[in-house]
């Protein structure tokens, strides 16, 4: 749960402003210039820099099992992943990894 | 150009938005669901919803605040994964770049990664395109894919409350995040970038305030990007 000292509205607030002046960068401020290839070169991994790292931890040590390595958890993440590699389907990767993760708990007792 | 036309582009854009909502729909049904469970209440859940309107960096701040992270790290992470959205502005700029300030700024307020990728493949395609026919095919995709995103980010918060703890969704994100990535790890660079970022998240875990993803972030870009440098080299020679 989040604790009732976050102040969600000023994240709102910043998360909302930075995500449209990066949206608005090119198209509004700095208009037809070309990007130094160096900095498109990073930009090109943003996403799949930041997004492994976040849950990567969460993954392999679930807060939910408290950091103990838990199987229904962590053979959904692999199925997920491979549906995702096979099918490039976001959708089918979601819904598998979910089946597997409700199929997994649901045979070592995990539910309730 | 007659208006005929350019309405056309609209309802061209609008049709070609349509198959996205299978994602749009269960992303934003999602996020109002982990939103709420995680202690937003409905008003938060919308703000995030409506005025960053980003699903993956949505998921990265209500993860981060879950785990207790200190607001700038919050802030920094989510904003992090929302840079690529430059690129998508660039990319934007030789075909929208002389539409009226108020145009461009709604053009960039609604350039998610759906509505950019329709964009700027049909935008490649359609060279004979004017300013105009451009602008309604844009705001064509818009029309479903935001409104849907707002309306099930809505009916997921409702729902929201009513999940019972046992159905794991604390692995919401997780899964929802693997599923985004794999299609992403399409050359070796990008399956080197993710894989540097597991490796260096996992051993700066003990690191405070949540900094170890920022690290590990960090250190992933700068692999992907010397790892596409090499491989460039090496077929150049």
């Amino acid at each position: 749960m989040i604790s009732d000292d976050v102040n969600v509205w000023l994240i709102i607030g910043v998360l909302a402003l930075g995500t449209f002046i990066s949206r608005f960068s090119f198209l509004g401020l700095i208009g037809d210039r070309e990007l130094p290839e160096w900095i498109l070169r990073h930009l090109r991994y943003t996403a799949v820099a930041v997004l492994p790292a976040l849950i990567a931890p969460v993954v392999l040590f679930p807060p939910a099992t408290n950091g103990e390595v838990d199987p229904a958890r962590l053979s959904a993440a692999i199925v997920t992943l491979a549906v995702g590699v096979w099918t490039r389907n976001v959708l089918w990767a979601i819904i598998l990894g979910a089946a597997t993760l409700y199929g997994m708990l649901y045979l070592t007792g995990g539910f309730g | 150009m007659s208006s005929t036309t350019a309405k056309s582009t609209y309802l061209q854009g609008f049709r070609d938005g349509l198959p996205f909502l299978l994602v749009i729909a269960p992303f934003g049904l999602l996020f109002g669901v982990v939103g709420t469970e995680a202690g937003l209440n409905i008003a938060e859940v919308m703000g995030f919803g409506v005025l960053v309107i980003a699903g993956a960096a949505q998921f990265t701040a209500v993860q981060l605040m879950v785990e207790d992270a200190p607001t700038l790290i919050v802030l920094a992470t989510s904003l992090a994964v929302n840079l690529r959205m430059a690129m998508y502005s660039a990319a934007m700029v030789p075909h929208l770049g002389k539409a009226r300030l108020w145009q461009r700024a709604l053009v960039s307020y609604s350039m998610v990664d759906q509505t950019y990728a329709l964009a700027d493949q049909k935008f490649q395609d359609e060279t004979a395109w004017t300013l105009t026919q451009k602008l309604r095919y844009f705001a064509g995709t818009v029309t479903p894919i935001c409104s849907t995103w707002y309306a099930m980010t809505y009916v997921g918060a409702k729902l929201g409350s009513s999940i019972p703890p046992e159905y794991a969704l604390d692995f919401a994100i997780p899964i929802t995040f693997l599923a985004l990535i794999a299609p992403a790890l399409r050359t070796l660079p990008h399956v080197i970038a993710a894989a540097t970022s597991v490796v260096v998240a996992l051993l700066c875990m003990n690191v405070p305030y949540s900094l170890g993803i920022i690290i590990a972030g960090i250190a992933a870009m700068i692999a992907g990007a010397q790892a596409e440098l090499m491989l460039k080299k090496e077929r150049a020679s």
